[in-house]
């Protein structure tokens, strides 16, 4: 296997994992209840989706940690837990995975909204992070995932805190886009070539985007980032916008459409293509064939 | 009146200092309370609105204006007799219960209260009971819902049904909004809109009222 940014290096391209938020309601997540939690309370479960992950042949499986900085787990009276929480976490996919996939830290927005547009000074967000990723990295992630940041500011608080955190320990970053009539933004307003700098400039080692509005418009994020960035990147894009369909929640983009755009991702020059809400076993399976019927591993 | 088109240039810039300032000038040279309201904060607001919609600008950008229009409104206030507020109409709105997401929220509050709404924002994690008995309290025309949870949309239906057995639901509109939701999410729901974005939602409000 050999660590990860060697191969990325070599130009091989690595399969990340799926939805986790999606599963945790499908194995019984109620309303207002916190998923960082589960980890705790109902480990099974997390190592269950581990597992599945697993025998998709994921390269890359994420902690169940997306809300788990204390600015987050406050919301839920559980800020105390901060350690806990994501050191338990990363453990919890460590023992499933052991060495046969890498586990990774995931870390998503903070909540709050930065001064002066917001009330919240950049140390607390900055010291938050820290905290959530020194206990994934005391838990033995192989490397830290900033995701679905909209606000530039925050995306780099946080990788620079994993960086102090960690200055070995790999950081992927992931921001979120919308489309409008002038190009892809984050609804903070930040454009696909400002987040590639921005994110590089903070140490950054991947960089990509996660979640959006399917994965079509994914492909086309993918070709800008591929523009502006001399890192590798890394797609994981939801299964499309979820539809009421008799009383149940689903997703409408299947693996195979999946399959479809992987490819073109990986001819656009993706490093890392994997999924975000939405996404199963099985689409993480279809990417892998694509993948392999393009590589030797 | 210049010194009314600063001010509405002002809040476009998000200035809260200089737009309580020049509001304070506007006020001492006695130029109507309601024209310093009409041609200056909801002017400028007004074309936030209208910037943010065409993505020229983004969040960062109206969250400070409205600390600007909010600064303006705290000085006019007193000064407005009940005819100057604007009146197009009263909102309820609030994020679900079990949702703790607000800034979507947040958004719709401030682009309803630009637009001359009376919004009274019940804030995150709101009772079903609570949004109706609100309503009904303040005579409001409509309650709008966010959610950004699949887990916790569900929640907007509990509040129609409500409204739905105490027969208010002909006098009481619902919109609703929100990462997960859609419009067929809306219609199976039974909501009488559902908007896109905080853009969308003054002008689905806008739609409803006229409806009534």
């Amino acid at each position: 296997m050999g660590p990860m940014l060697d191969r990325l290096k070599k130009g091989e391209v690595l399969v990340a994992d799926g939805a986790m938020g999606t599963l945790l309601l499908d194995k019984g997540l109620q309303p207002g209840e916190c998923p960082e939690a589960l980890s705790i309370s109902k480990p099974d479960i997390l190592k269950d989706i581990a597992r599945s992950y697993l025998e998709a042949d994921a390269d890359i499986i994420q902690t169940n940690t997306f809300g788990g900085s204390p600015m987050k787990l406050k919301e839920y009276g559980l800020e105390d837990k901060t350690e806990e929480v994501n050191q338990r976490a990363a453990s919890l996919v460590r023992e499933v995975v052991g060495d046969r996939a890498s586990v990774s830290g995931s870390c998503g927005p903070s909540g709050a909204l930065l001064k002066p547009y917001g009330d919240t000074e950049p140390e607390v967000l900055y010291s938050g992070f820290e905290r959530q990723i020194g206990a994934l990295v005391e838990g033995t992630v192989d490397l830290v995932c900033v995701e679905t940041m909209t606000d530039l500011r925050e995306a780099v608080l946080a990788v620079e805190a994993a960086k102090a955190v960690s200055a070995g320990t790999p950081v992927m970053a992931t921001m979120t886009f919308d489309e409008t009539a002038r190009g892809f933004y984050t609804i903070m307003g930040v454009s696909v070539a400002e987040a590639a700098a921005g994110l590089q400039e903070a140490g950054a080692d991947i960089i990509g985007s996660n979640c959006g509005n399917g994965i079509e418009n994914m492909v086309r994020i993918a070709h800008e980032f591929m523009k502006v960035s001399s890192l590798p990147v890394i797609i994981q894009s939801n299964a499309g916008k979820p539809e009421m369909k008799c009383g149940r929640l689903r997703y409408p983009e299947s693996p195979a459409l999946f399959a479809e755009k992987a490819r073109e991702m990986m001819a656009a020059g993706v490093s890392i293509i994997g999924g975000c809400c939405g996404t199963t076993a099985e689409h993480i399976r279809a990417i892998r064939e694509v993948v392999d019927s393009r590589q030797v591993r | 009146m210049e010194v009314l088109e600063q001010i509405s240039s002002l809040i476009q810039q998000g200035d809260n200092e200089k737009v309580l300032e020049l509001t304070s000038k506007a006020i001492n040279k006695n130029i109507s309370p309601k024209d310093v309201l009409d041609e200056g904060l909801v002017s400028g607001m007004n074309a936030v609105g209208e910037r943010f919609k065409n993505h020229e600008i983004f969040l960062p950008e109206v969250l400070m204006a409205a600390r600007a229009f909010y600064a303006g409104m705290d000085q006019l206030k007193p000064l407005l007799i009940r005819g100057d507020l604007p009146d197009l109409g009263k909102i309820v709105i609030g994020t679900v219960q079990g949702d703790l997401h607000d800034i979507g929220k947040n958004l719709v509050g401030i682009m309803l209260r630009g637009a001359g709404f009376e919004v009274i924002d019940l804030g995150k994690d709101i009772p079903a009971q609570k949004f109706v008995e609100t309503a009904k309290h303040e005579q409001a025309e409509i309650i709008g819902m966010s959610a950004l949870l699949t887990t916790t949309q569900p929640a907007m239906k509990t509040v129609i049904e409500l409204l739905r057995e105490q027969g208010l639901n002909a006098r009481i509109r619902t919109i609703v909004g929100g990462a997960p939701v859609s419009e067929e999410y809306a219609r199976e729901i039974g909501a009488d809109a559902y908007a896109y974005d905080a853009a969308s939602a003054v002008e689905r409000v806008k739609q409803l009222m006229e409806v009534e």
